[in-house]
């Protein structure tokens, strides 16, 4: 198919309609850009699109939110960014935003009230969960029934913000058998791509951090990696590749998994 | 009599030292920049009872947990015994505060299994670290005097606490003999069991041991008192101060750049006022290149840091190889400050140009490019240091002062300028994964 199946407006038509949406989904740069994350961007609108909640995107008026540039020390650069933002999401009164990305979700979350932006912000995982909590989503196991799969907390989610149980209830809603790894929970070990990172080549060592975290996934010989961060998705990809398991082991975010589980 | 002439000189001298040398710390921590803890009391109280009185991130490793909880309650509790032994120090007297009898009796012997307990635990400490090849107590972080001084102050309690113990097995000799001076006070259920080491001696032997053994004792604790603030052990203090300014705010949230905020916001917002700015105050710098930059609970942060690792030991950078510790971000941080302070001691109280800053003599700029801003230094520290905060800093001062960010960097921050996005994508594609449908 090459027209799209799913059902996706813009704040902008929701406001030429002069409407609301119950939520704006934050996209992010890597769900709108990377090819990886960008099927990640679709599972989290099936689910939205399945329990029909009226949602919005800012599509082209949707900028970085500024996290990288501010943790490589770019202050200048973020505020702009911010800026940016909060002006578009205020000029639209947006209250409440669902965020694909842990990056995002904690910028917006954290940093943008003390520049103006005062928004409720949740991740989708929360979302997720609360859907399921609510009966508005029932998920089955599916294919994953019975699977063995092995959670990788992104340090934006769990350690920044506390967020470790909503991804383990919903993979546990799978009825999959989750192994947690060594390191998990608030000692989880980072992907290797926060920081800036991600965009440039690491500093000497002897290791790539992700070759490090992706031969504890590994460990426990899980079928699925679960994550719940598009960077993460990216470094544990590279990760498993490195290790020529990517035939056996998928690299998927939590959203990912509902869909498939699901038929959505 | 001399002997308490002696011991009120050394006391007051010791006093008077340790005061200086804290004035010292407290003054070249307060000279840092303004910071703001924001929560209230209550929460800044809470979390210095649970983290630094109630060891609780000390938990997650049991064994050093239930080894330092043995210490530390020990180190804490033996103090008033100390008390007492101030007290016969002053006046002359042995065991003034028999006259609780029981109470007293039950105290000593609590004391005593506590010594015993402190003992264990250093003995172990000391195994652990020197014996344990424990990757965070070999790193090349700890070569030097650091090293040195966790095995001085180990090696330094352990005969502490055998002085304790044999001053105690002595009196219960010279008790039982009724020797003028040594009333019959105290319960004894760890000493008692090495009393016959000393029974063979003559009175006059035992006086001059048990003697030795209080002198010993009191000196050590004078001695002790005075190394602290030389010493990774200051964090016995500082621990409960640095806990209870602990920020209160979510790990993930990095502080605003207000100077920066001045400058961004009107642009955007023309209703925003920016601070006011005193016109003669010189401007300060982005970020932080030096000691002078950092905030003071920053330094704070630095003085307080025990040298334990467990930061690094669970940094992703420094555990694949990377030259970053965070560790070493706050030893260096300490050290730099100490250096500052010689340097002002020497000229009078100004400083000096030494031509050295932070950032570059003590901090190269590939350990701060290494961090993932992953907090786990932060998660892991049993006494609330953030050393992301100051990596953060002087990454700020690096990019912003100096544009010496990495050349991929810049490449990522000129395609946030140019299309909104890191990555070289046209802000007009945006929407594109709706209609692709693989
Ligand atoms: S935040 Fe930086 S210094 Fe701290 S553990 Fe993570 S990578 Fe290491
Ligand atoms: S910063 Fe904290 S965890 Fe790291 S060595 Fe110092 S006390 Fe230990």
């Amino acid at each position: 198919m090459s027209t799209s199946n799913l059902k996706v407006e813009t704040m902008a038509e929701f406001a030429a309609r002069g409407e609301m949406p119950e939520i704006l989904f934050w996209v992010g740069c890597s769900g709108s850009f990377d090819d990886r994350a960008k099927k990640i961007t679709r599972a989290i609108v099936k689910i939205l699109n399945h329990v029909g909640i009226k949602f919005a995107v800012l599509g082209t008026e949707e900028s970085c939110t500024g996290d990288h540039a501010k943790r490589a020390g770019n202050e200048f650069l973020f505020q702009m960014q911010a800026m940016q933002n909060i002006t578009v999401l205020n000029g639209y009164q947006i209250k409440k935003i669902v965020t694909g990305c842990p990056h995002c979700f904690n910028t917006i979350k954290h940093e943008y009230p003390e520049l103006g932006g005062n928004y409720e912000v949740i991740h989708h995982t929360e979302l997720v969960r609360q859907l399921i909590a609510e009966g508005k989503l029932s998920v089955q196991g599916g294919s994953f029934q019975g699977k063995k799969i092995t959670y990788h907390d992104p340090c934006y989610l769990g350690r920044a913000n506390n967020i470790y149980e909503a991804p383990r209830e919903i993979i546990a809603e799978l009825d999959a058998d989750l192994s947690e790894m060594k390191r998990s929970r608030a000692k989880g070990l980072c992907c290797g791509a926060g920081g800036a990172q991600m965009f440039k080549e690491a500093e000497k060592g002897n290791k790539e951090v992700n070759i490090e975290r992706a031969e504890e996934a590994l460990a426990s010989q899980p079928n699925v990696i679960a994550v719940a961060c598009p960077f993460c998705n990216v470094m544990m990809t590279d990760g498993v590749k490195h290790f020529n398991k990517e035939q056996e082991v998928k690299v998927l975010d939590v959203a990912e998994l509902v869909v498939q589980a699901n038929n959505l | 009599m001399i002997s308490i002439a002696v011991f009120c000189l050394l006391t007051l001298a010791s006093v008077w030292l340790f005061n200086r040398n804290i004035g010292r710390i407290r003054k070249s921590v307060l000279s840092g920049r303004e910071f703001s803890p924001k929560g209230n009391f209550n929460e800044h109280f809470s979390t210095m009872l649970r983290v630094a009185l109630g060891q609780g991130k000390m938990v997650s490793r049991p064994l050093s947990a239930v080894m330092h909880i043995f210490v530390y309650v020990g180190f804490v509790l033996i103090n008033i015994e100390v008390i007492e032994m101030m007290v016969d120090g002053f006046i002359g007297l042995h065991r003034t505060f028999h006259f609780l009898g029981s109470f007293y009796d039950f105290l000593i012997g609590f004391f005593e299994i506590l010594a015993l307990l402190v003992f264990i635990g250093v003995v172990v400490f000391w195994l652990r670290r020197n014996l344990g090849r424990i990757k965070r107590f070999m790193s090349n972080d700890l070569n030097g005097f650091p090293r040195l001084d966790a095995n001085a102050i180990l090696i330094a309690e352990i005969f502490m606490m055998s002085a304790l113990l044999t001053m105690n097995a002595t009196d219960q000799v010279l008790q039982s003999r009724s020797v003028t001076g040594y009333h019959v006070a105290g319960s004894f259920p760890v000493s008692k069991w090495i009393t016959f080491c000393f029974s063979g001696m003559s009175s006059d032997s035992l006086i001059l041991l048990e003697r030795g053994a209080w002198w010993f004792h009191i000196m050590g604790i004078f001695a002790f008192l005075n190394y602290l603030p030389f010493s990774k052990h200051l964090h016995i203090i500082l621990a409960f101060p640095n806990t209870f300014f602990t920020s209160v705010k979510p790990m993930g949230q990095l502080n605003n750049l207000e100077a920066v905020t001045d400058v961004v916001k009107p642009n955007f917002d023309p209703s925003y006022v920016p601070r006011e700015i005193d016109p003669n105050a010189t401007p300060i710098a982005f970020g932080a290149r030096d000691v002078f930059d950092l905030n003071w609970k920053q330094l704070l942060d630095a003085y307080t840091c025990t040298e334990c690792g467990r930061c690094s030991s669970s940094c992703p950078a420094n555990t694949t190889g990377k030259l970053l510790s965070p560790r070493k971000i706050m030893m260096s941080t300490r050290d730099r400050m100490e250096d500052v302070a010689k340097n002002k001691a020497a000229n009078g109280g100004n400083f000096v140009d030494d031509g050295k800053s932070l950032l570059h003599d003590y901090i190269s700029a590939e350990e701060l490019w290494a961090c993932t801003t992953c907090n786990a230094c932060v998660q892991e520290c049993p006494v609330n240091i953030d050393p992301l905060s100051i990596i953060i800093e002087m990454r700020r001062y690096l990019v912003m002062e100096k544009s010496e960010a990495p050349a991929a960097l810049n490449g990522m921050f000129s395609n946030l300028e140019n299309n909104g996005a890191p990555w070289q994508f046209s802000p007009s594609d945006r929407l594109n994964w709706v209609n692709e449908n693989q």
